[in-house]
């Protein structure tokens, strides 16, 4: 469960990033942001993930104030991948694991594992820099997923992607969300993902951030969704508030 | 592998070129002052009989002491420097002691440490650890919040940060100021060994000098080069493997 309550934020030097933002998103719901870039949505997770505090209201999860590092149900996906250049995909896998003091023997196992179902294996030596965009992405899953989250935030993810791999890593959230109940906050500008990922979707005025509106998106939750009449509907519907902006 | 070869091949090209040029310079300078390489390289042979050997052991161990007694010194506070707060305590003492002349305080290092082995040393590493402390600290405030946010979101703490983000990320910075102060350490060798010894490679020069033993002061001359180039070679090695990601 994760829930915003009248968030603000102001920077030390005085940006007014957000403000007032409250939503709320339900146990194994998922829900999508959208908003044009600086309005906020990077500050927004941040916030959610406690590694910034609002200047007043409160981000709530799991029923406690988010705060470093007792946030053992949240796994963050930076923009950008937020992998490490000097460790190799192996290592940028487990240091979730690591941190945590799980055993050697243990990270390895989940490693190896997570790595085959995401196609990776066989990279394990590899750098970041060696990798394509959708590899990068796939590794920065891993990493997330190793650490068995109950809420997954993303920022992005998808975004600097062809379109095949970002399809195909658009299918593979959608299954991950499905069979394992995954409570999952994505922040995109992209209307179709948003549309497609997103049971709910927020979507923010430009900077400061506020909620325009918040759209309910039911039909959200299956592969085929994505063809049909429903999905353009509804991306027509999520264009006109963005627009309205 | 073949990469190791090619690079094998190009420094026995720059050795050969070397010799040769060194060869004709004392054919046209023709003067005892500038023997020939072979004579030089006899010279080297029978003084390695002779105990150039421990010369030159005993300059390794003072440079490699030194060496690593700045890196002990100057890693750890470079880093912390990424800390905003101890960085603008650090700051005014790096930049008002940086710029002195390290050498000058000669006087007041033997004062502290004596005359022996332990003032050298110390005399080269106060003048590597101001190289590396700057170098690492430049490196420790440049390094992007973004990777330590990375970190911190997966629970990390402090110490984490320090383990997994901030040392490896300027890991290269700290070889390349270390590549330098090879050659630095290596003439303020020299230079201690000059005075108040009987033992190392400088004092092996400053003696066959005065005693105009001129294949003598080459034998040692090439005796530091080589020095030097050995500790390069390590550095090389653990650089190709720590920095593999660059
Ligand atoms: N540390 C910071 N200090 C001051 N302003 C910041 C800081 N981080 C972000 N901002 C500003 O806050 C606004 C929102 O940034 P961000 O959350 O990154 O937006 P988005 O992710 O939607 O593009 C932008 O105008 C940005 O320039
Ligand atoms: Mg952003």
């Amino acid at each position: 469960m994760i829930e915003a309550r009248s968030i603000n934020k102001v920077y030390e030097d005085g940006t007014e990033a957000l403000k007032d933002i409250s939503f709320s998103v339900k146990r194994g719901e998922s829900c999508s942001i959208i908003g044009p870039s600086g309005c906020g949505k990077t500050t927004l997770l941040f916030i959610f993930s406690g590694l910034l505090r609002p200047t007043s209201g409160e981000a709530i999860i799991n029923g406690e104030p988010a705060r470093l590092p007792d946030m053992k149900d949240v796994a963050l996906i930076l923009q950008d991948y937020g992998l490490f250049p000097w460790k190799n995909v192996f290592e940028n896998v487990a240091i979730g694991l690591e941190i945590r003091g799980i055993p050697g023997k243990e990270i390895k196992r989940t490693v190896d594992s997570l790595l085959k179902s995401l196609n990776l294996n066989g990279f394990e030596k590899y750098y970041p820099k060696q990798l394509s965009g959708g590899m990068r992405q796939r590794v920065a899953f891993a990493r997330a997923l190793a650490l068995r989250p109950g809420i997954l935030l993303m920022d992005e993810p998808l975004s600097s992607l062809d379109a095949l791999s970002r399809e195909n890593l658009q299918n593979f959230l959608l299954e991950l969300w499905i069979e394992n109940k995954i409570t999952m906050l994505l922040v995109t500008h992209s209307i179709e993902e948003a549309v497609f990922l997103g049971k709910k979707i927020v979507v923010l005025s430009p900077r400061p951030g506020r909620v325009v509106k918040i759209v309910k998106n039911p039909d959200a939750g299956s592969i085929e969704y994505r063809d049909k009449e429903e999905f353009f509907e509804k991306c027509r519907e999520v264009r006109q508030s963005v627009e309205a902006t | 592998m073949q990469g190791s070869e090619t690079k094998r091949g190009s420094y026995l090209i720059a050795i050969i070129l070397i010799v040769i040029f060194w060869y004709i310079l004392s054919v046209v300078v023709n003067s005892p002052a500038l023997p020939p390489p072979n004579t030089v390289l006899l010279s080297l042979i029978s003084q390695a009989r002779t105990g150039l050997l421990e010369h030159f052991l005993i300059s390794t161990y003072r440079v490699i002491y030194a060496i690593s007694l700045a890196l002990s010194l100057a890693v750890p506070a470079g880093l912390l420097s990424h800390e905003r707060a101890i960085d603008r305590f650090v700051a005014p003492f790096l930049y008002l002691l940086y710029p002195i002349p390290h050498i000058v305080l000669l006087p007041l290092i033997i004062l502290l440490f004596g005359i022996g082995d332990l003032s050298k040393i110390v005399l080269i590493a106060l003048i590597i650890f101001f190289q590396i402390l700057v170098t690492t600290r430049d490196a420790a405030r440049n390094v992007s919040d973004y990777y330590v946010y990375s970190l911190l979101s997966l629970g990390a703490n402090k110490r984490d940060v320090y383990r997994h983000v901030i040392f490896p990320a300027c890991l290269p910075k700290v070889l390349t100021a270390m590549r330098i102060s090879i050659g630095t350490a290596i003439a303020i060798l020299f230079f201690a060994e000059s005075f108040a010894t009987t033992k190392g490679l400088g004092f092996i020069i400053m003696d066959a000098w005065s005693r105009a033993d001129y294949s003598g002061l080459y034998a040692g001359i090439v005796s530091m080069a080589l020095l030097g180039f050995i500790l390069y070679i390590i550095l090389e090695r653990i650089e190709a493997r720590v920095c593999r990601w660059v």
